[in-house]
């Protein structure tokens, strides 16, 4: 592979402009039905580009006795580890024989980037609700990602215990997706509701319930910075979902994992209408104790085989 | 470690500019100051320059929620002062838009605290069923809001009689929707843990801060104008104080929820049982004297009192709305719980900013200014306007 071929991967396709976009169409989707749940009418189409393209224009204004570098770096970091996300995801799905062995170990770790890249900011902006907020995404944090990893240990039984999404995607190639048995069935539920904590989506949205703590995090970011945050919310959109057809839904084999990929983005949309939000100790006891244990279950199902 | 977390005087809780200081330790609130003063307008000042006939409009744009309340109360004081009947049709006319009014008024709150918890879904169907209630005002009085219906000594229009209908038809609406919302809200296992449990006024400290209306009948303290000090329509007609004891945010929704049941109850039995005959006895007097108009608004009893000296404008008026007597509740109903549930307790109490706004010489439980200083502050304002009109 030449460097151009490599350069375009990630700035291109499928990296970084492929992602933004259809990662932004996606919002566009979620405004869309939720405004149709609401009796509302709903942006048009281009709504999400103009807005990210107005907060592109305007002013990046650091809070006076912030951390400049910590700062800046916080929205970045959500983008870069996307963007690599987007590209490994989908070079593997289309060509399962380029991965490397523990492809599937830095997959997470670059997941864990965005909320580290969220702490990070809020942190550093030196803003009573930003650290609250801050305080709040590490404790969701530490929530969701303990069922998260129980799930994919019990995929990463299924497949015969490799840690290379490529052979994953192979072994359910052979044996049909993971989600249609009773174990995994119990993954996918587990997988979608983490999926909607990683998204920063009601009702896992303490971190920035925007009517307690003003968006949290955000509430000292302006112009690029926050258009970075808002696309590393679109990119894990695209990602997310398909990260988790990767893993449970047999990978885009065919043309039906777009129809897989819209039922997994409308089921999180329908989630996050249907929903009040909890609060940060409620969220942490549901994914501790109530999501644990069901993935605890899901996980001795896989040693017995179903 | 103390901390602060400001909760206005800008922001998206609540739209009306208000000042609470959480001081949290952590996540909890261990203590909450209320400032407010940011939209001081003087009405009360206001009214002692206009007529008796100009007062009622002037209380309607108090709040733009309440604006049949405060006209109410204000023309229940007129009438007291200068001795008058109200024709019985008019009485059943207030009551009707008395009713609507709340029920009006509790929408706006449960759609409101939908959005508070993150549930917007339940703001939007809410307002939703909201908006025929305002088209319904549009076609009995002309005005979505500020209906100018209450005059002292009757009613400004009629309810037409080819109108009933209408409003029958809502109401079959309503009850309807508001049963849907009733299941919806005190059925959702989610809205309940955020819910239950929060923010609990005890009956006792209901009676210490003198709360009102649902605030205090969410925690068991039975208290409503309507029952207590009947007037107009409400002694003709068969209905229920709705009484809750557990003092929690979940106690005041379910308030808010059934007392719409009651006003459907009402406003049907009004347009059943609505007499025949004039619509307005004339004022041609008010005697010197004083009078006061009591009236079980959406958020509480409001009480205005008006002063004549004999001539047509008041000597006083002094009004007090609900909101200044349930805000302060939130001091101990707040304290011990989280941030996020703060949120939801100061909402509960379905405050009313710009009934109570005041001028403001405490801030921050410290005294702004003294006695000398408002004096010195007076003159300085006398000094600059002659200066400036200087002839």
């Amino acid at each position: 592979m030449s460097i151009l071929r490599i350069i375009v991967a990630y700035l291109v396709f499928p990296g970084f402009l492929f992602t933004s976009v259809v990662g932004l169409f996606l919002t566009w989707i979620d405004r869309k039905v939720t405004a149709r749940i609401h009796w509302r009418v709903g942006p048009p189409w281009y709504q999400p580009y103009a807005d990210f393209l107005k907060l592109l224009l305007k002013e990046t204004i650091v809070p006076e006795g912030a951390s400049k570098v910590l700062f800046l770096l916080g929205p970045v970091l959500g983008v870069v580890a996307m963007t690599i996300l987007a590209v490994m995801l989908f070079s593997m799905n289309f060509n399962p024989q380029v991965t490397f062995v523990g492809d599937l170990i830095v997959i997470i770790y670059l997941l864990a980037l965005p909320p580290i890249g969220i702490i990070i900011g809020g942190s550093a902006s030196k803003n009573p609700l930003a650290s609250v907020g801050a305080s709040r995404e590490m404790t969701q944090y530490f929530a969701y990602e303990l069922p998260f990893l129980i799930v994919i240990t019990s995929i990463i039984i299924k497949a015969g215990g490799t840690i290379r999404i490529g052979e994953i995607i192979s072994a359910q190639a052979a044996q049909g997706p993971f989600l249609y048995s009773f174990s995994g069935a119990i993954a996918g539920v587990v997988m979608l509701l983490t999926m909607q904590a990683k998204l920063g989506y009601v009702p896992f949205d303490a971190p920035e319930a925007e009517q307690e703590i003003m968006a949290g995090p955000f509430i000292e970011y302006s112009g690029v910075s926050l258009a970075l945050f808002k696309l590393t919310r679109a990119m894990m959109l695209f990602v997310l979902p398909l990260f988790t057809i990767s893993l449970l839904w047999g990978g885009f084999a065919d043309w039906w994992a777009v129809l897989k990929f819209l039922v997994i983005v409308v089921l999180v949309i329908l989630i996050k209408n249907t929903n009040p939000r909890l609060r940060i100790d409620q969220s942490l006891r549901f994914f501790w104790i109530g999501t644990g244990i069901l993935s605890i279950i899901g996980l001795v199902l896989t040693f017995y085989g179903l | 470690m103390k901390r602060i977390v400001p909760i206005g005087p800008y922001h998206p809780l609540q739209e009306e500019p208000e000042f609470f200081k959480l001081i949290v330790e952590g996540e909890k609130v261990i203590d909450l100051e209320i400032n407010i003063g940011y939209n001081h307008r003087g009405h009360e000042f206001i009214a002692q320059k206009l007529t008796w006939d100009q007062i009622p409009f002037l209380v309607e744009r108090i709040c733009g929620i309440c604006s049949d309340s405060h006209p109410y109360a204000c023309v229940m004081a007129i009438e007291d002062a200068a001795h008058i009947e109200v024709p019985l049709r008019a009485q059943y006319i207030r009551t009707i838009i008395g009713e609507l009014e709340r029920i009006h008024s509790h929408y706006l709150w449960l759609g409101l605290a939908g959005h508070f918890i993150g549930y917007n879904t339940v703001w939007m169907w809410v307002w939703r069923y909201r908006e025929p209630l305002l088209d319904l005002f549009e076609l009995i009085m002309g005005n979505r809001n500020h209906y100018a219906i209450n005059k002292a000594g009757g009613a400004r229009r009629d309810i037409l009689p080819e109108d009933y209908p209408k409003i029958e038809k809502y109401l079959d609406l309503l009850e309807e929707k508001n049963t849907m919302f009733t299941k919806a809200v005190l059925d959702d296992p989610v809205i309940r843990a955020r819910l239950e449990g929060v923010g609990i006024l005890s009956r006792e400290d209901a009676v210490a801060y003198a709360v009102l209306g649902p605030t205090a009948r969410g925690s068991g303290y039975a208290i409503d104008v309507r029952k207590d000090e009947p007037y107009d329509a409400y002694d003709k007609i068969s209905w229920d104080m709705i009484v809750c004891e557990e003092g929690d945010v979940l106690a005041k929704a379910k308030v808010r929820l059934l007392e719409c049941f009651e006003s459907i109850k009402i406003v049907r039995q009004c347009l059943k049982n609505m007499p025949d005959g004039p619509i307005e006895n004339r004022v041609e007097e008010i005697p010197a004297g004083e009078g006061i108009g009591r009236h079980e608004a959406p958020r509480g009893e409001v009480f205005h009192y008006v002063r004549s000296d004999g001539s047509n404008y008041p000597i006083r008026h002094k009004i007090r709305a609900p909101s200044f007597m349930n805000i302060p509740s939130n001091e101990v109903a707040v304290r011990g719980y989280s941030i996020a549930d703060a949120a939801l307790v100061l909402a509960a109490v379905d405050p009313c900013y710009c009934c109570t706004e005041r001028t403001v010489v405490y801030e921050d439980r410290k005294p702004k200014y003294s006695g000398a200083d408002l004096l010195r502050l007076s003159w300085q304002k006398t000094e600059t306007l002659r200066r400036r009109y200087k002839r």
